[in-house]
């Protein structure tokens, strides 16, 4: 075992290799999603609501399914119907009937993009053409976009069998509030009795989507004899065939998932939105199908995540102590059950040790896209309220930003709202990573700004196996059950490298489909250098021990006077010096002879994973003409754990403080009054683009996590936490004006300048 | 004896007022038994929808990892991600 | 629907494919040609994955129709290098980590390559909105840039 402290002694780890499939990535090789081919393959394409919420009179396929080429149509009618229960999916806890209703809808469609049907065609312009001329007779119902308005007596109800649970007494009539939940610690009351200075506002957030800049994309085939191919790009090919297993009522044994390069997903794809309909297509066709989604499509009918409407309260003495904090967090969940309402709850005051504190949250239907998982899921949302409110309290007293939050700072042994006692938390080192940074000596001019947000997140472990094989010439096969999603093939391979003592070069790292590795869960939660890494590094100690073992044989010793060093084997104790080493390729080589190929093996369920910080500052100018926000500066601080290969993991920082000033500055949808979306692609969503940024610093803490063989903690949730109230402190302090609402967009931002006489 | 905390909302149902019990357990698996047993259908609502906090470490899906004598334990809703 | 039969150079080999007049030339590359390296992330003009050469010229396929690209010199990301060496914004890119799913990667290498063969030594300003069409959602953009003015050094012969 490895001493996560010593940091020199590592050779691979914290060195910025190229990565292994960077060549193919580079030359247009790499096989994405939408470029993968199956012979005899068929294009599908599918028929979406137009109407937010109506019910589903009769479906006529028939001129669609006259039409020259049409192989296929399907409608709900042609999958099983599933009955409610429930299971744990990306974001939290799901309902396999709400999935499947959500993939193609049953009776009622429920949002603007909703699936009613999907046709397979001997091309995508004539699946296109076929899709137009499937004739769907709707009776259009009231519908309720806004989350506020959803939970008013008398607002349109989704479902009729939803109850809120959470709330005493149990309510008899159905409403679009799915549940309340609640933390809460000490004496609120005392808490805010105790406070010489309180701030009290609301805040409300825009959903925004993922925006991956892949579709999603898949080809498959459903053979005669039930065996289901699929190649498809996702967060989790494992999760792809359980989901389509069950939808489809067939045995997880007739389904095989080879995952694709994907091409970004963010949280927004652990879910399955078109490989059940591709295997339902293709069953009724016999022919593969092969579905790619538009961007249309993408920004209809997948995604995004919730938008919200939060209140703070939050109270200090003098002194800089908060003594009392609450935050009441209303979520979308978007048509089905299942906003982040949890992780909201339990991430907006965890950067705080506060005697007296209180979480309150609702999870909330409406006629949305059902919300999927993006980022650290609910944490941007309620600490863009809570970190606001905070830099608002921290201008009340007269504290610096920074200054308030060391003061008030969690650390090991500070109790979490949510119950549990942090350890080995690297929060306090964050904010003096942040403090020090040269980028906080820079002068600011006129109308420029300068704001500080944290944020938290307690990233995850879970199932993972990984497989090792030693080849003959002493180079090594490595198996993950990972999709790679942003550079984990190289973290792998370096973390077996390291173990191994050779060379990472001679590590060749894959990705095995469903049937070639052991289950794993999906890539998310900010897991896999972690959970994966564990299984690599588990599999990677016993490939040394075998090789010991054939090194003791060769040397007819006995294997424990046989030492690893440096990717070779030495004799040690009394037979030190006896024999010439024997390297991994020396024992390779001879591996036949000796007792067979060297092959191992790990599975794992991680636990453990250490949770992670950011800080970040941001210094903006705000043109009072337009009401633009310029980020001029940007420096986000995290502790990591333990950088495997650092350039990847400032690669993440930087994406997620860049997708949080998105979400800070632009993104957001927009629905016309009949709950239509207006917005639904690149020209009117608008995501960051290289001209709207600056450099992003990154200043990487590494306080070690003592569950991983090196250190490591999740990287690529924590990032997207801090931007959005950053931002909004630092345009309060270019202009005195605090920002309450996402996004903090020119027009937005120049009305508030002209409601306060700026 | 592990002290458990049954403050989180998922608890409710199952537990009423009780905020706080003393289980006998040297496993997650073990305490999801005893508890079950306090409260009927609590065990379920934990293997399906929680996460388990031994001592400020938080673990899901999982019944084999230890809990100490004198542990704290907070039921906590399950976590997963981006 | 007729075809029209076109004849066009890419990456500096003649072909002639047949298209309906509603196809693409990005269509045309990834379906009929088997150059999935362009790719579509819009299909509008709005994310630059698509990004190719015409005539030297920095375009959309999705934007162009195919029998739009009669007797035209297209070059796509599988064209960039020569041969196996890689060009210098490809090496680059890799070096500097500058992609992580690398989605958006063939469109950036062959915008930045338009880039760099039209001003050999862009400021960091220009080189962010010439390439402000090419999206890239994972990575900030930060390393890209930094790939960028490695290869526009590594270009004008200057050691990185
Ligand atoms: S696919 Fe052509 S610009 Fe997006
Ligand atoms: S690397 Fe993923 S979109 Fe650019």
């Amino acid at each position: 075992m490895n001493d996560i402290s010593l940091k020199d002694a590592l050779k691979v780890v914290g060195t910025r290799p190229v990565r292994p499939d960077g060549v193919d990535k580079v030359m247009g090789r790499a096989q994405f999603g939408g470029d993968a081919v199956m012979p005899g393959m068929i294009f599908g394409s599918t028929v979406r609501s137009p109407h937010a919420h109506a019910r589903i009179i009769k479906i006529d396929t028939s001129a669609a399914e006259a039409m020259k080429g049409v192989r296929a149509v399907v409608t709900a009618a042609d999958l099983p119907n599933i009955t409610s229960e429930e299971a744990f999916v990306g974001e939290g806890p799901m309902n396999f009937r709400d999935l499947s209703c959500n993939l193609m809808a049953r009776d009622k469609v429920l949002y603007d993009g909703h699936v009613v049907a999907a046709v397979a065609a001997t091309s995508t312009s004539i699946a296109r053409a076929a899709a137009e001329a499937i004739k769907v007779e709707y009776e259009v119902l009231p519908h309720v976009i806004n989350e506020m308005e959803a939970m008013q007596p008398g607002a349109p109800v989704l479902h009729d069998d939803i109850f809120t649970s959470g709330v005493d007494p149990k309510p008899t009539t159905p409403s679009n509030v799915v549940k309340r939940m609640e933390f809460a610690k000490g004496d609120l009351e005392a808490g805010f009795a105790a406070a010489d200075k309180i701030v009290e506002r609301t805040y409300t957030t825009a959903p925004v989507h993922q925006a991956y800049i892949e579709p999603h994309a898949c080809v498959a085939a459903f053979n005669p004899d039930g065996q289901c191919q699929v190649i498809c790009s996702s967060q989790g090919h494992f999760m792809v065939r359980a989901y389509c297993a069950k939808l489809l009522g067939i045995d997880i044994s007739e389904i095989r998932v080879t995952p694709a390069e994907i091409g970004g997903g963010f949280g927004g794809k652990t879910l399955v939105y078109l490989e059940p309909l591709a295997l339902a297509l293709s069953r009724k066709a016999g022919r593969p199908v092969r579905m790619v989604m538009t961007r249309e499509e993408v920004f209809r009918g997948s995604g995004p995540t919730s938008g919200g409407t939060i209140n703070v309260k939050v109270g200090a003495k003098m002194d800089g102590t908060i003594t009392a904090a609450h935050a009441e967090v209303i979520l979308q969940a978007g048509a089905y059950p299942g906003s982040p309402i949890g992780p909201a709850l339990m991430t907006c005051w965890a950067m705080y040790d506060i005697e007296n504190a209180s979480a309150v949250g609702f999870d909330v239907v409406s006629n949305r896209p059902k919300v999927a998982a993006y980022r650290a899921p609910g944490a941007p949302i309620s600490t863009y309220a809570t970190e606001s409110a905070v830099d608002e309290l921290s201008r009340a007293i007269g504290m610096d930003p920074i200054e308030l939050r060391l003061k008030n700072a969690a650390k090991d042994g500070t109790k979490a709202l949510y119950g549990p006692t942090f350890q080995n938390i690297g929060y306090v080192e964050t904010l003096e990573a942040a403090k020090n940074h040269p980028n906080l000596q820079a002068k600011l001019g006129p109308n420029q700004g300068r704001g500080v947000a944290a944020g938290f997140w307690f990233n995850i472990g879970g199932e993972s196996s990984a497989s090792l094989a030693v080849n003959e010439d002493g180079t090594i096969a490595l198996v993950s059950g990972s999709p790679d999603i942003g550079g984990s093939r190289a973290s792998m391979a370096m973390m077996a490298a390291e173990v191994l003592g050779v060379n990472v070069e001679r590590v060749r790292p894959i990705i095995g489909d469903t049937a070639s590795v052991g289950f794993t869960f999906v890539t998310g939660g900010s897991r896999v250098t972690f959970a994966t890494g564990t299984a690599v590094c588990d599999a990677s100690d016993d490939i040394v021990k075998q090789l010991r073992g054939r090194a003791a044989k060769l040397w007819e010793i006995d294997v424990e006077a046989v030492e690893w060093r440096d990717g070779s084997a030495y004799p040690a104790g009394d037979n030190a010096g006896k024999f010439e080493p024997l390297s991994l390729a020396d024992i390779a080589v001879k591996s036949g002879r000796t007792g067979g190929p060297i092959a191992a093996k790990a599975t794992v369920n991680a636990q453990g994973a250490g949770p992670g910080w950011g800080v970040h500052v941001v210094d903006v100018e705000v043109d009072k003409e337009t009401g633009h926000v310029k980020i001029l500066r940007y420096t986000a601080a995290q502790d990591v754990g333990r950088a495997i290969h650092p350039s990847y993991v400032e690669g993440q920082v930087q994406g997620g403080a860049v997708q949080g000033i998105g979400w800070a500055l632009n993104e957001e949808y927009i629905y016309d009054k009949d709950g239509r979306l207006d917005n639904g692609g690149f020209l009117d969503y608008r995501v960051p683009v290289a001209s709207d940024l600056p450099k992003i610093d990154v200043a990487l803490v590494e306080v070690p996590n003592p569950r991983h063989p090196f250190g490591a903690k999740g990287v690529g949730e924590v990032p997207i936490v801090p931007p959005m109230a950053a931002i909004a402190n630092a345009i309060f302090d270019a202009t005195g004006v605090r920002m309450t609402s996402l996004p903090m967009s020119p027009p937005k931002v120049r009305a508030a300048l002209d409601a306060a006489g700026k | 004896m592990a002290t458990v905390h049954l403050g989180a909302t998922l608890c409710r149902t199952y537990c009423g007022d009780i905020r706080v019990v003393e289980v006998k357990a040297l496993t997650i698996g073990r305490m999801i038994k005893e508890l079950d047993a306090l409260f009927p259908g609590l065990g379920n609502q934990i293997e399906e929808s929680m996460a388990v906090a031994v001592d400020g470490e938080i673990f899901q899906d999982t019944l084999i990892d230890p809990i100490g004598p004198d542990s704290e334990v907070h039921l906590i809703p399950k976590i997963a991600g981006g | 629907m007729s075809k029209t039969h076109v004849t066009c150079t890419v990456n500096g080999e003649e072909t002639e494919f047949l298209c309906d007049s509603n196809q693409t030339v990005l269509d045309v590359l990834r379906e009929d040609l088997g150059l999935t390296g362009s790719k579509e992330g819009c299909g509008s003009g709005d994310c630059g994955a698509c990004s190719v050469l015409v005539d030297g010229r920095l375009v959309c396929s999705c934007l162009m129709f195919g029998s739009e690209a009669e007797g035209t010199s297209i070059t796509t990301i599988e064209g960039i290098a020569d041969g196996e060496n890689l060009h210098p914004v490809q090496s680059q890119f890799l070096k500097h980590a500058a992609l992580q799913c690398g989605f958006c990667t063939p469109g950036l290498i062959v915008a930045t390559k338009a880039l760099l063969d039209a001003n050999p030594s862009p400021t960091d300003e220009e080189a962010r909105y010439w390439l402000a069409g090419n999206l890239c959602r994972c990575t900030g953009y930060d390393k890209i840039m930094n790939a960028v003015h490695a290869a526009a050094a590594e270009l004008r012969g200057e050691s990185a």
